[in-house]
């Protein structure tokens, strides 16, 4: 027989040590799954996570693919740690995109410097108020946040596909759904010239460390943790949830709806139907990787980035299809949980006893 | 100083990149917008890229690419990693596409489905889908019984409105009360949504369904319906033997082949190229025996004078909605027109969206 019990006591540093277990268990796993496909383990792990950062160009494309990312997780990390299921980050996301890409259209053609942070701004608005939906619903209706902000995320896809099928799409563009190409005062500004790495970079830094300052130095950061551990001591020690709740969904929405700016202003320089791969599914993942810390989803977010870029290389070099990416991802959340488990619990074998049998 | 600094930096690194990667042996690269195995559109730019290899060169080939932010690193990448020829071969890699071939003069790139060729190492390609479109509007307007034929649609943009007309005004020539329904689903390739449009179609009446999206559900619908269908971009007969009357092949092999060759032996050049029939680029599956010998023969002579130019698929008098005429009577239109339409031909029901 076999017996689940519950640890009392999980170190602190094991808890921040596992996820640097997990990478190495994928890493591990990822050469037998190489192995297996007639590949020498270590020249295929090396296309896959040495070959992609070994220039400047690879490492800026790291932190171009990891910066959405990491802004996504930092948002959702508020929600997850207050017990808030927002799934629909990548709804938020487009919701900023749509309203950002929106402004930016109606500068078209326009200078001035104040351009680009109206833009940015209105992103971020953009989504938090999206976010806010699921979160009054919620407070005020008692919804499932994780149904609503979920379905939220196709009425954001479906909108964009009406805007840039339609209204928005480009005069000059023979149909073909897009917009035009914003003018260049609402292009974040490269940082270095024939790389992608654009000043996106620094809002992600700048929101990474005002997370660390609520999280760990605010009123508001002890009551979203206080919510996570029980809900029934932040009842008992008065605290306002309703409030907190929509807090932790606007401040996730803008972190949400800042990457869909910085995505659209960035690297891509207009709207389309594809403004991101999933980001904000992907996101839910780094924030776990990332144990809900604002340090950890840094590394979290250029390790998932690092996947994507590795996944792309190993295709060029080796030929293996695509989707190794998504395995490799997948794994790191398994070894992930599977440690956690055993971090969280004991499992005792016990010999069969005779009244059993 | 220091930005001179960063910048020497950053070039050496990317010659360093180039040296070290980049070596005589020509190579040929390929990125694609689905999996190989959509059976439709990605399937036959890889058939494309096989026969390319079988004639000795070596290719490499990226699929599933979103057309997003993704692409352009990708696009980069092959280009960094000694390919000498790049074949993207989505819309949505048009501006990638462009950006990638400044910084690599010494790369080709041919975009499919674009207009914009930016740099003299751009080429742009496609296939004169249409005329495949016309076979399919006889045989359509021939077989039909409720005169209704159902259309599904990606995207509103002139190559598949263009479809849209061919097919129709082809099928009213033989059959003039026929109707066109469509059903816009926006996507190229989506089983389920393409599914659900083939049935909504054939419940309104339809008793011929085709496609211009790159799964194979509309004709397996089709199929358990018992109503006809056609195949789109590859020979889908064996999803769905009894319905499929015909299907329009993409062929890119011989187009593929001869472009790589010219890269290798140093003859390439930038050009438009818009094949058809005449060329093979549009290629028609055989045709189902059950429309009858008569029929076969007659689609057969069509094709063979769409090949020869004796018959074009836009020929005078053609009408839009209201009525207003298009190409005047005894004309065909030009390629300039073709290029942007953007209006239904009399007998489609519906709109454009705007």
């Amino acid at each position: 027989m076999i017996k689940v019990e519950k640890r009392s006591d999980v170190s602190r540093s094991i808890y921040f040590l596992t996820p640097v277990l997990a990478i190495f268990l994928t890493l591990f796993g990822g050469g037998i799954i190489f192995f297996i496909l007639g590949f020498n383990p270590i020249e295929a792990l090396k296309f896959f996570f040495i070959t992609p950062i070994s220039d400047l160009y690879g490492l800026s494309e790291l932190l171009v693919k990891a910066t959405p990312l990491c802004l996504i997780a930092i948002g959702l990390s508020f929600c997850f740690k207050s017990n808030n299921w927002n799934i629909g980050a990548e709804g938020q996301l487009i919701f900023g995109g749509i309203v950002g890409g929106g402004v930016a259209l109606l500068f078209y053609n326009h200078d001035g410097f104040y351009v680009l942070p109206i833009i940015i701004l209105s992103g971020a608005i953009g989504g938090m108020l999206f976010a806010m939906i699921p979160a009054i619903l919620k407070t005020y209706f008692n919804t499932n946040e994780i149904l609503v902000s979920l379905m939220l995320v196709y009425v954001a896809k479906l909108l964009l596909d009406y805007l840039v099928v339609g209204p928005w799409s480009n005069p000059e563009g023979f149909n073909f759904p897009e917009t035009r190409q914003f003018s260049e005062s609402a292009r974040m500004p490269i940082l270095f010239d024939g790389l992608r790495i654009h000043a996106g970079i620094f809002i992600t830094l700048i929101t990474v460390f005002l997370s660390w300052l609520i999280l760990y130095k605010t009123y508001l950061g002890f009551q979203i943790k206080v919510s996570g551990l029980s809900l029934k001591t932040a009842k008992y020690a008065g605290f306002k949830g309703k409030t907190m709740i929509i807090i932790v969904f606007m401040i996730s929405g803008a972190c949400a709806g800042l990457a869909g700016v910085g995505e659209i202003t960035g690297p891509i320089g207009q709207l389309h139907r594809n403004i991101s791969p999933d980001y904000g599914f992907t996101a839910i993942i780094v924030a776990f990787l990332g144990r809900l810390n604002p340090i950890g989803i840094i590394f979290a977010s250029l390790i998932v980035a690092l996947t994507y870029l590795g996944a792309e290389t190993a295709q060029i070099f080796l030929q293996v299809p695509k989707y190794t990416g998504q395995v490799f991802q997948g794994m790191i959340l398994f070894f992930l949980l599977g440690s956690d488990y055993l971090l969280f619990f004991k499992i005792k074998f016990l010999g069969l006893k005779k009244n059993e049998l | 100083m220091y930005k001179l600094f960063l910048r020497s930096l950053i070039s050496a690194l990317f010659l360093l990149g180039f040296s070290l990667n980049a070596n005589a042996e020509f190579k040929v690269g390929f990125v694609y917008v689905g999996p190989t195995g959509d059976h439709g559109w990605t399937y036959q730019h890889d058939e494309g890229r096989k026969a390319v290899e079988a004639a000795g060169i070596k290719t490499t080939y990226v699929e599933s690419v979103p057309e997003g932010a993704d692409a352009e690193r990708v696009i980069r990448q092959l280009a960094q990693s000694g390919h000498d020829l790049i074949f993207t071969t989505s819309f949505g890699y048009m501006d990638p596409t462009n950006k990638v071939a400044k910084d690599f003069p010494n790369v080709k790139f041919e975009h499919a489905t674009g207009y914009k060729r930016e740099h003299s190492n751009v080429a742009t390609y496609s296939a004169r889908f249409y005329e495949g479109r016309t076979l399919l509007g006889h045989m359509a307007g021939k077989m039909t019984k409720t005169n209704i034929i159902g259309y599904i649609a990606s995207f509103p943009i002139p190559e598949v409105i263009r479809g849209i007309n061919a097919m129709t005004l082809a099928a009213q020539k033989v059959n003039p009360d026929i109707k066109t329904k469509i059903v816009w689903v926006f996507t190229w390739y989506d089983p389920g949504k393409e599914s659900e449009a083939a049935q909504a179609l054939i419940d309104q009446g339809a008793d011929i369904i085709m496609q211009h999206t790159d799964s194979t559900a509309p004709v397996q619908v089709a199929e358990k319906a018992g109503v006809w269908s056609f195949g789109q971009a590859s020979d889908m007969q064996r999803f769905a033997p009894k319905s499929i009357l015909t299907s329009i092949i993409d062929d890119w092999a011989p187009y593929y082949v001869e472009r790589s060759i010219a890269a290798r032996d140093g003859t390439w050049k930038q050009q438009d190229t818009w094949h058809g029939l005449k060329e093979g680029m549009v290629a028609m599956a055989p045709y189902n025996s059950v429309m009858g010998d008569d029929l076969v023969k007659e689609v057969e002579q069509l094709q063979k004078d769409l090949a020869s130019g004796k018959a074009h698929s836009f020929t005078g008098p053609i009408y839009d909605q209201k009525g207003n005429i298009l190409v005047a009577e005894g004309a065909v239109a030009d390629d300039g027109m073709l290029a942007g339409m953007n209006v239904y031909v009399k007998g489609v029901e519906g709109d454009i969206p705007q």
